[in-house]
């Protein structure tokens, strides 16, 4: 390792003012109309999270809209089709636009100012993801003042979902949602290429914040949750749109593989939740107890451990489903055991409060609110994954208990927590100690006034998601107290909103690190300045503030690398992913409107898509595609005006890599990993349907043959053979053999992807008829349609290469394509298998 | 039932079998046989200020609740949940008091092990024995409540419909009776119940008896139960099923054996033909309007099976499944109201009635004992 020395002397005081000044032109934050433009972590990470907030606002005002109806028996406030709407909104709302992107939109806030980065690796992508976020955001919401909410239910089940609810509402749903979920994914992509390559130099592996672990955690579970719930939704939309049968038992469809792929997605969601929660606790209980996390290692286990068993808890939804006894005893053991890196990592932060001198404070008093509510909310986790008890719990009250004490004490409360303690980082001011101890006490009071009563309600046999009750239940005045505890509770988040919007012009700045904090966030000035880190520093340490001394001052007088940005460019430093040597002085996109543009016509093919407006959709698509390729032909890759630079204390740096050194091909990895599940997922429902019928398939096979799919796979292989050697042409300069390697990849990848679609032509399978052609049908068509997006990459990469744009020593955008391409060979691979093998040996 | 007791309007419905908390207000209503007394009770929680008070005040009782078991798959559950209820209570007071301490301890007060001791202990060992304890308990309870009724045992096949249960009794003579929205057991006998749907996920759920079994499409689910006391119990639907999933449930009367021997008996027989002038004029009406496409009332030509039988519709205690109380003027209601009453229900409304062309339906509907 380097000796992380700061310069022994600072530069001289006007040096020191011109490179500020080059700094703050770089970052500038565009004015007017323009301000929207901008791409910079500070103000996409304000803008995402405010609009979470608006989001949590709405879904709780429908909750206390159902509160109201479930107030006292019989009631008629408002109609049963709005209650179903109304319930169906508030849990998506509050999963899909709050609890997720909150996640997301506090990570692109403020993973940057913990890595001491100027800002995450893919600025527009987070804008993109933000914009798509508001988009589809809006769309569903305000689908329930024109009465066409989806009311199916958070969860959607068919065949209530695809065949027995016409109208858009189930449409919006499966469309808008599969939107925010890409925009998801693209926040989780950026996130974990954030902390593998964006660290400051020197966080190696066992340095990184808790924080950035937890957010890794998370993201990584995303890139594996979200895509059984595309899959899921593509299908589910296709048997509403075009009749196949994949969920409809009359045409060999089952209902329940839908609850496979949604709960695959649901359960682990609950933890993409839970973790990045906690992650604010795990920086907020060293601080006030002013000493370093106990434990750290054990944290760090029991998040990765989390991580790994949430994805084998799925079945615990579905113990009512009558699935054996074998099966259910499994899943009943994986959910008790999940349990357990819960508890270490609880008892990690006690044993931290144990070892120091805790401080009073409201963070610090809403992250005790967390424990004492997530605790019990725990508890009767343990209680309901125990299959007797929850044969009795499932879908009542009792469970709408439970997770809301898992939720709001595992996330909410957490969450307010972190915005105490992270608010002047926004502003550069502190949150009222005052409203926030009136706030906490109507919360935390609220809260379990309105939720503790529903144990009990379930248990006397109230089941979920019923828009009205008999008095003779016995419920009646349990109901009323929780509609009481609401109103306490929403009471509770108008202080809060009142805090966070009340005029602070006359307050004063906070002091800088105003809670003593020891990590690299609260290095930022008061207010914070836009290029995030004055420059960025050397780490040695988990808590440098507290260890490095004079680690701020030195920052400040741009004693560290790129203190300046003399050519004009926006720059960050990128470093290997274990030990955080520096490997390239990463440039970073500016202020634009292309993310916005994008996010817009991708959103357009969807929302357009849910009025079955084929048309318009195609060209929001063709739009769409445009937009995309202009944000990729003049923001990524390009080709710097010289090799390398000196980012100071004598380290130089290349401008531009290609490779897993690059930030671009671990995003291409990341995503075809999430793509590649998804496909998994649609082979899993081919196996699913095999399991569940006794000839799958059936006989006579009137199955897509041999001939056709393997035919299919053996160009398209061909085709990823080219790329491959197209790759290494480019690198030995022989254009004209590059050029004629991609120029017939793209004649092999049409010719491959039209002969895969042959199978089930030209043997007339019709995917309306029964299960096993839909499914067919649904692998090949997934298999064109990467054809197609591989194909407009291979031209793209010959584009470039003639537009002088790529060279043979900066050819990022063939190994990003080379990348792609080994995947699709995957896929056609497995694909031709499955459909044109399994029959033979089935 | 007598218009006196109807103290509370429409939903006012019988109780289960007597309980300890609260005392029911005992009016017998309604004699199905000797043994089975339905009590009204008009529960009404005169405080609710107060979460712990509520909790003694509605207590644990009810029709309709897991925690005043009459079967013993439910007992077995409610004594499995008191356990998990002890457990967790003082697994959470030490939790809290633990985070408590050590917010107040100061840091000089342990040796720097303690951490590590609390760590793997509290968060690791700790909850890894107590898990592996109450997984143990759950699991051995898991094989007893998934077997089925032995062989020759009653098998009623129940299939839940938007949203309403229809109901087949298989009869001594190996014949079988549809009927609906009402279920009737011995008691003491281990039943199987298979469970399905034609139209969307339902759940098949009778809290006193034991726990819930999802009724699926293309699916055919078992759910064996054994009742150990007496009684009139309640179940509902508890899979989110459309509009009016909140207005699916259905009552449970658990008899002795020779009860429901005779019940059956009577529910087989075909539909007496009534002799009330307005019942008869009611039963012209029911014909008239077209009410037999959907409604089977064995012994007429009424022979729908699209809606419930409703051969001895007035014997049954509710109408709509467990929505109004099975008397003349629901029945008369829920002719003229029907969406109102149950929102996008099939049935269509029948507002062209005159009133008293309503009452004589009603009087033939509630006179099909």
């Amino acid at each position: 390792m380097r000796d992380p020395e700061p310069l022994q002397h600072a530069p001289p005081a006007e040096v020191r003012r011109a490179q500020e000044e080059r700094l703050l032109k770089v970052w500038d934050t565009p004015g007017g109309w323009r301000y929207w433009s901008s791409v910079n972590n500070s103000d996409v990470g304000v803008w995402y999270t405010a609009g979470t907030f608006i989001f949590l606002v709405f879904g709780g005002l429908l909750a206390l809209m159902m509160r109201t109806q479930l107030a006292v028996p019989n009631n008629d406030f408002i109609s049963a089709d709005l209650y179903n709407q109304a319930f169906t909104v508030h849990g998506s709302v509050m999963m899909f636009l709050f609890a997720i992107p909150v996640f997301e939109a506090i990570a692109v806030l403020l993973l940057p100012q913990f890595l001491g980065a100027r800002d995450l690796p893919f600025p527009r992508l987070s804008a993109f993801g933000f914009w798509a976020f508001t988009l589809g955001g809006v769309f569903l919401c305000g689908s329930i003042f024109f009465n066409a909410a989806p009311k199916g239910g958070w969860f959607m089940y068919p065949p209530l979902t695809s065949g027995y609810q016409p109208g858009i509402g189930a449409d919006i749903w499966l469309l808008g949602f599969s939107f925010i979920e890409i925009a998801a994914i693209a926040a989780a992509v950026e996130m974990i290429v954030g902390v593998l390559k964006t660290r400051p130099p020197g966080m190696r592996i066992n340095l990184i914040p808790l924080y950035a672990w937890y957010i890794l955690v998370a993201a990584a579970m995303i890139l594996f949750a979200f895509p059984p719930l595309i899959a899921g939704s593509l299908l589910l939309e296709i048997e509403r749109a075009f009749h196949w049968p994949f969920f409809n038992p009359d045409g060999g469809g089952d209902p329940i593989l839908w609850q496979h792929l949604f709960w695959l997605f649901g359960h682990p969601e609950v933890y993409v939740i839970f973790l990045p929660s906690v992650a604010l606790v795990a920086m907020i209980v060293p601080t006030f107890a002013r000493r370093p996390i106990v434990g750290y290692g054990w944290v760090v286990l029991a998040a990765v451990g989390t991580g790994f068993i949430s994805f084998g808890l799925w079945v615990h939804h579905m113990y009512t489903t009558g699935l054996p006894g074998i099966s259910l005893g499994l899943f009943s053991a994986a959910s008790e055991a999940v349990a357990i890196p819960t508890g270490v990592q609880i008892f990690c932060f006690i044993a931290t409060l144990l070892a120091g001198r805790a401080m009073r404070s409201i963070p610090m008093l809403f992250t005790f609110g967390a424990f004492v509510i997530f605790v019990l909310g725990g508890a009767t986790g343990v209680m309901v994954a125990l299959v007797p008890f929850d044969l009795q719990a499932h879908d009542t009250f009792f469970v709408v208990a439970h997770l809301h004490y898992v939720l709001i004490g595992g996330a909410v409360f957490p969450i307010i927590a972190g915005l105490y303690y992270f608010f002047p980082i926004v502003n550069g001011k502190k949150l009222s100690d005052r409203l926030g101890k009136v706030a906490f006490t109507l919360l935390f009071i609220g809260f379990n006034v309105a939720f503790f009563p529903m144990h009990l309600s379930g248990l006397l046999g109230m089941p979920r998601r019923v828009f009205t009750y008999p008095d003779d239940l016995g419920v009646s005045g349990l109901n009323l107290t929780s509609t009481i505890g609401a109103f306490i509770l929403a009471a509770g988040f108008a202080v809060i909103a009142w805090d966070i919007i009340r005029p602070k012009k006359k307050q004063p700045y906070s002091e800088r690190n105003p809670w003593n904090a020891g990590t690299l966030e609260w290095l930022q000035d008061m207010p914070g300045k836009s290029w995030g880190v004055r420059s960025i520093p050397e780490i040695d340490s988990r808590y440098p503030l507290w260890d490095q001394p004079n680690l701020m001052r030195d920052t400040d007088e741009g004693r560290f690398y790129l203190p300046d940005a003399e050519e004009g460019y926006r720059e960050t430093i990128t470093t290997t992913v274990i030990d955080a040597r520096p490997v390239q002085c990463q440039r970073l996109p500016g202020s634009s409107f292309i993310p916005f543009w994008s996010a817009m016509t991708v959103g357009g093919v969807f929302i357009l898509g849910t009025y079955h407006l084929w048309w318009p959709a195609l060209f929001s698509a063709i739009a769409a595609l445009g937009f995309i390729l202009y944000w990729l032909w003049t923001g990524t890759a390009q080709v710097p005006e010289k090799e390398g630079k000196d980012v100071g204390l004598g380290l130089s740096l290349p401008l531009y890599t290609s490779g897993p050194a690059s930030v671009g091909w671990w995003a291409m990895f990341i995503v075809m990993l999430a793509d590649m599940t998804a496909f998994a997922s649609l082979v899993f429902g081919y196996f699913f349907f095999w399991t569940i019928h006794d000839t799958f398939p059936p006989d006579p096979n009137p199955g897509p043959g041999v001939f056709w799919p393997v035919l299919g796979a053996f160009l398209m292989v061909g085709a990823w053979g080219l790329t491959v050697l197209a790759r290494r042409w480019n690198r030995q300069d022989r254009s004209g053999a590059y050029y004629a390697g991609l120029l017939t990849a793209v004649l092999l990848a049409f010719a491959g992807g039209a002969a895969l679609l042959a199978g089930p032509s030209r043997s007339g399978l019709d995917p309306t008829s029964n299960v096993y052609p839909a499914v067919v049908w649904i692998l090949v068509i997934w298999c064109a349609a990467h054809a197609v997006l591989g194909i407009i990459m291979q031209l793209y990469c010959v584009a470039r290469r003639w537009a002088g744009k790529a060279t043979a020593r900066h050819d990022i955008d063939i190994v990003n394509t080379t990348l792609f391409w080994h995947f699709v060979a995957i896929t056609v691979v497995i694909t031709a298998a499955v459909i044109a093998g399994f029959p033979l040996v089935a | 039932v007598n218009a006196e007791d109807d103290v509370a309007g429409f939903r006012l419905f019988p109780l289960g079998k007597d309980y300890k908390l609260v005392k029911p207000q005992q009016q017998v209503i309604k004699s199905l046989s000797s043994e089975v007394e339905i009590r009204y009770s008009a529960i009404h929680t005169t405080s609710w200020a107060i979460a712990v008070g509520l909790l003694l005040l509605s207590g644990c009782g009810g029709v309709q609740s897991a925690l005043d078991p009459a079967g013993r798959e439910a007992e077995q559950i409610a004594e499995l949940f008191w356990w998990l209820v002890a457990g967790a209570g003082i697994v959470w007071l030490a939790v809290i008091a633990l985070a408590v301490y050590a917010i107040y301890a100061r840091p000089e007060a342990h040796k720097p092990r303690t951490g590590r001791i609390l760590i793997v202990g509290g968060g690791a060992v700790f909850p890894t024995v107590v898990l592996a304890g109450y997984l143990v308990y759950g699991l051995a309870l898991m094989p007893d409540m998934l077997t089925p009724a032995p062989e020759g045992s009653l098998n009623i096949s129940v299939s839940g419909e938007q949203w309403w249960w229809r109901v087949r009794y298989p009869l001594p003579d190996g014949g079988a009776v549809e009927l609906a929205n009402e279920i009737h057991l011995p008691v003491g006998e281990r039943v199987n119940f298979i469970l399905d749907s034609p139209d969307v996920i339902h759940s098949f759920w009778i809290p006193s008896l034991g726990g819930k079994i999802d009724m699926i499409p293309g699916r055919t689910n078992l759910l064996a139960l054994e009742p150990t006391q007496t009684g009139v119990f309640k179940g509902a639907c508890a899979e989110y099923c459309g509009t009016s999933h909140a207005l699916m449930t259905f009552y449970v009367v658990v008899h002795e054996r020779e009860a429901f021997d005779r019940w059956l008996e009577q529910q087989a027989e075909p539909a007496e033909p009534p002799t009330d002038p307005l019942a008869v004029r009611g039963r012209e009406l029911f014909l008239a309007n077209g009410c037999g496409a959907c409604h089977t009332v064995r012994g007429t030509p009424a022979d729908g099976t699209i809606g419930p039988d409703l051969t001895h519709v007035g014997s049954r205690l509710s109408i709509g499944a467990g929505t109004l109380p099975g008397e003349p003027d629901a029945f008369l209601q829920w002719i003229a109201h029907t969406s109102n009453i149950k929102p996008e229900v099939l049935m269509p409304e029948f507002p062209m009635l005159r009133d008293e062309e309503l009452r004589a339906m009603a009087a033939y509907l509630d006179g099909l004992e």
